[in-house]
């Protein structure tokens, strides 16, 4: 209970999918073996922080922000530049978060203070510019960022997968430096969504969450709303940047796709839409879901259009190519806003017919 | 203030002319900075064309910003699909478009353009129903809802069409120059004005010579006074929106012309640019998004000759700077 800051899932079966996942998540090294498997559970981690740090921007604050994946791409940069320049020692992980972490903190401000005085749509509008400018420059720069090839790079000794820890022992397991570094990347993500969940269920979280209800009225209380959106916005950069670090060190690559470009960010939107607006633990289920998707759905709709082809059936091959799979979210995506705004999270919690509360407006 | 008759007329609102000086004081500054002035006038042709493009599409974005509060993040999407109906057309005419006769060339130009509006226009029909119905007077879920709009439209455009670029060539008679003298100057600029212009000052007109038009105009300024006096501003409003997504669909084959190639990701691009020209303009307001228009391509244009570094960000800095003088825009239009 203190763990999870008094605010429990809420619902048997949710405890019981989070169980599950948590579980399958940390013993993947164990139970599914392949590199395909390990990668898929070190992305579900990183998005996991990444969309739960969303999260409290949209769901408790009810501001729209299309920047987030330049604080994950910041992160993400940060570390990269850092271990290309500097060569695979610590020192070189060690500058890449003192230089990240702030310079994404910085930017956040930046941008709070000087559109968050404006209505959530000027705001949403300021931050898709912005993002969109750097994206730009991040391929443009290319002698600091290697322009759209990106940075590869070197991870210190202990991380590589060659650095075996523990030999095979009875069981026919390896402990190596991959390993270690999914269990960096998992505990780090976990911390942090903790973090969060400790964040929203403090006061200053139920401030947010009257600012999103009414502003006015939380204005009219005597809180500083810009102060406590903008220190919202921070503290969301903040995790998203960590989150970046921790997608770099386990691709050992930061690159415009992998970590700054639009359709990232329309991928968080999804997954925090469709996990549920607001409760933090939508964050860990849309995250499951849509990286499963990504990852499996794809082979699946390659044998439907395959079927759908040798049937003859006009345009749905077309539909159905494992490419368009990002298309069938979106349709679920909209139905979500549509009909379940709390997500599958909220839908557990409440079940039919009770009218949900929150992340509404 | 002095005493008014009643036989007196109103007095007249104060002109307010500083954002129509700024554009043009910003193109007398570039001539020193330039240099030739040749080079001047055919970077202003093009700042004019480009903008009076970016006008087009932003132009319904604003207008439904405006009267129902709602901001439509899938605009993008009807310029792509204006695009890819236009090469519809022009694919099964190619001899035609290739044909170099002026007349030729605009019988196939024609009614692709038309088409497209059409098919944009009959597109933000079912968008507006479908969509932006159900969440009237909630900024989250349109966000929301119409960014979902905008990721299914452009998926179905790459299982219609396919991912790969699509090209797109000028009629025959459109390509080349008008030289005048050492300036030169694309023919197909000068049309995008021409159309440019038309359509600002068709748009003027219907607002400010028509009934329907002050309709318009008060439901932007207030919505309940003018449905208090017994018009269906929704279906003012539906007719509102189709008109701008056919403008957005006109200024996605007008866009697709000047690139000379279609692909779903334009979209992406111009929604990008569009936003800070309705951003700067004043959400709202049509002259705001003209002038907003012409900036952004100015800026563009003359800042990609000076310093070309400098044109990636030269957007946000354009519309910091704007922001900064009148933090609602050149023209703030609606109260809110």
């Amino acid at each position: 209970m203190m763990l999870l800051s008094g605010d429990p899932p809420r619902s048997r079966v949710l405890t019981l999918i989070l169980v599950v996942i948590i579980l399958a998540l940390a013993a993947t090294p164990f139970l599914f073996p392949g590199a395909k498997a390990l990668n898929v559970a070190a992305k579900i981690c990183v998005f996991a922080a990444l969309v739960a740090s969303y999260d409290l921007l949209l769901g408790y604050t009810g501001t729209v922000s299309f920047a987030h994946t330049m604080f994950y791409g910041i992160g993400s940069y940060a570390i990269a530049i850092a271990l290309y320049g500097m060569g695979p020692n610590w020192a070189a992980v060690a500058t890449g978060i003192v230089v990240g972490l702030p310079l994404a903190a910085l930017l956040a401000l930046a941008i709070g203070l000087f559109s968050l005085r404006v209505a959530a749509i000027f705001f949403a509008m300021i931050t898709l510019a912005v993002a969109s400018a750097f994206q730009v420059l991040a391929s443009q720069l290319s002698w600091l960022t290697g322009g759209e090839d990106g940075r590869s790079f070197q991870l210190p000794e202990l991380l590589r997968p060659g650095t075996v820890l523990i030999s095979k022992n009875l069981f026919g397991f390896e402990v190596n430096g991959r390993i270690l570094t999914f269990y960096l990347v998992f505990a780090v993500s976990a911390l942090m969504i903790l973090a969060l969940l400790r964040v929203v269920n403090s006061p200053f979280g139920r401030v947010l969450q009257a600012i999103r209800e009414n502003r006015f009225r939380a204005e009219a209380l005597g809180f500083r709303t810009v102060f406590h959106l903008t220190y919202a916005n921070c503290l969301a950069a903040l995790v998203a940047a960590s989150a970046g670090i921790l997608n770099a060190l386990w691709l050992r690559y930061a690159g415009p796709d992998t970590s700054l470009s639009f359709s990232i960010m329309l991928d968080i939107l999804l997954m925090v839409v469709i996990g549920g607006m607001g409760t933090i633990y939508g964050a860990i289920i849309g995250a499951t879901i849509f990286i499963l998707a990504q990852n499996y759905l794809q082979s699946l709709m390659g044998v439907a259009s395959k079927a759908a082809s040798e049937a003859g059936l006009p345009l749905l091959p077309g539909l159905l190519h494992p490419d368009r799979w990002l298309l069938w979210l979106g349709l679920l995506f909209i139905a979500s806003v549509y009909f379940f705004p709390t997500g599958v999270v909220g839908r557990l919690r409440h079940g039919r017919g009770e009218k949900s509360a929150g992340a509404s407006h | 203030m002095s005493e008014l008759a009643a036989s007196d007329p109103l007095p007249k609102p104060k002109r307010d002319l500083a954002p129509i000086l700024l554009p043009v004081a910003l193109a007398l500054i570039m001539i020193p900075l330039v240099g030739s002035p040749s080079t001047w006038l055919t970077l202003t042709a093009a700042s004019l064309a480009m903008g009076m493009m970016i006008f087009i599409m932003a132009s319904g974005l604003t207008l439904v910003f405006g009267l129902m509060d709602v901001l439509n993040f899938g605009h993008g999407a009807f310029i792509a699909v204006g695009a890819y109906v236009a090469t519809l057309v022009f694919a099964p005419f190619a001899a035609s478009v290739q044909a170099d006769s002026l007349w030729v060339n605009l019988a196939v130009l024609a009614p692709a353009a038309l088409l497209s509006m059409a098919v944009s226009g009959a597109l933000g029909l079912v968008v507006e129903r479908v969509l932006i119905l159900p969440v009237y007077g909630q900024h989250l879920k349109q966000i929301l809802m119409t960014t979902g709009g905008l990721i299914v439209a452009e998926q179905t455009l790459y299982a219609l069409w396919g991912p790969q670029i699509i090209p797109m060539p000028l009629p025959a008679s459109l390509r080349g120059s008008f030289i005048l003298g050492d300036v030169a100057i694309a023919k197909y600029r000068v049309l995008a004005m021409l159309i440019g212009l038309a359509v600002f000052i068709a748009i003027q007109l219907v607002l400010n010579r028509t009934k329907l038009g002050l309709l318009i105009r008060a439901g932007v300024e207030n919505r309940e006074m003018v449905e208090a006096l017994g018009y269906r501003i929704r279906r003012l409003f539906l007719g509102v929106f189709m008109t701008g997504s056919a403008l957005a669909g006109l200024g996605g084959v007008m866009w697709a012309l000047y690139r000379e190639q279609v692909h779903a990701s334009m979209s992406d691009e111009l929604t990008v640019l569009i936003f800070v020209v309705v951003i700067i303009g004043g959400l709202g307001s049509i002259g705001g998004c003209f002038i907003g228009a012409i900036l952004v391509a100015m800026v563009a244009n003359y800042g990609g000759f000076l310093v070309p570094k400098l044109a990636l960000v030269s957007n946000i800095l354009l519309m910091v700077a704007v922001l900064m003088w009148r933090p609602r825009g050149l023209y703030a239009v609606t109260s809110r």
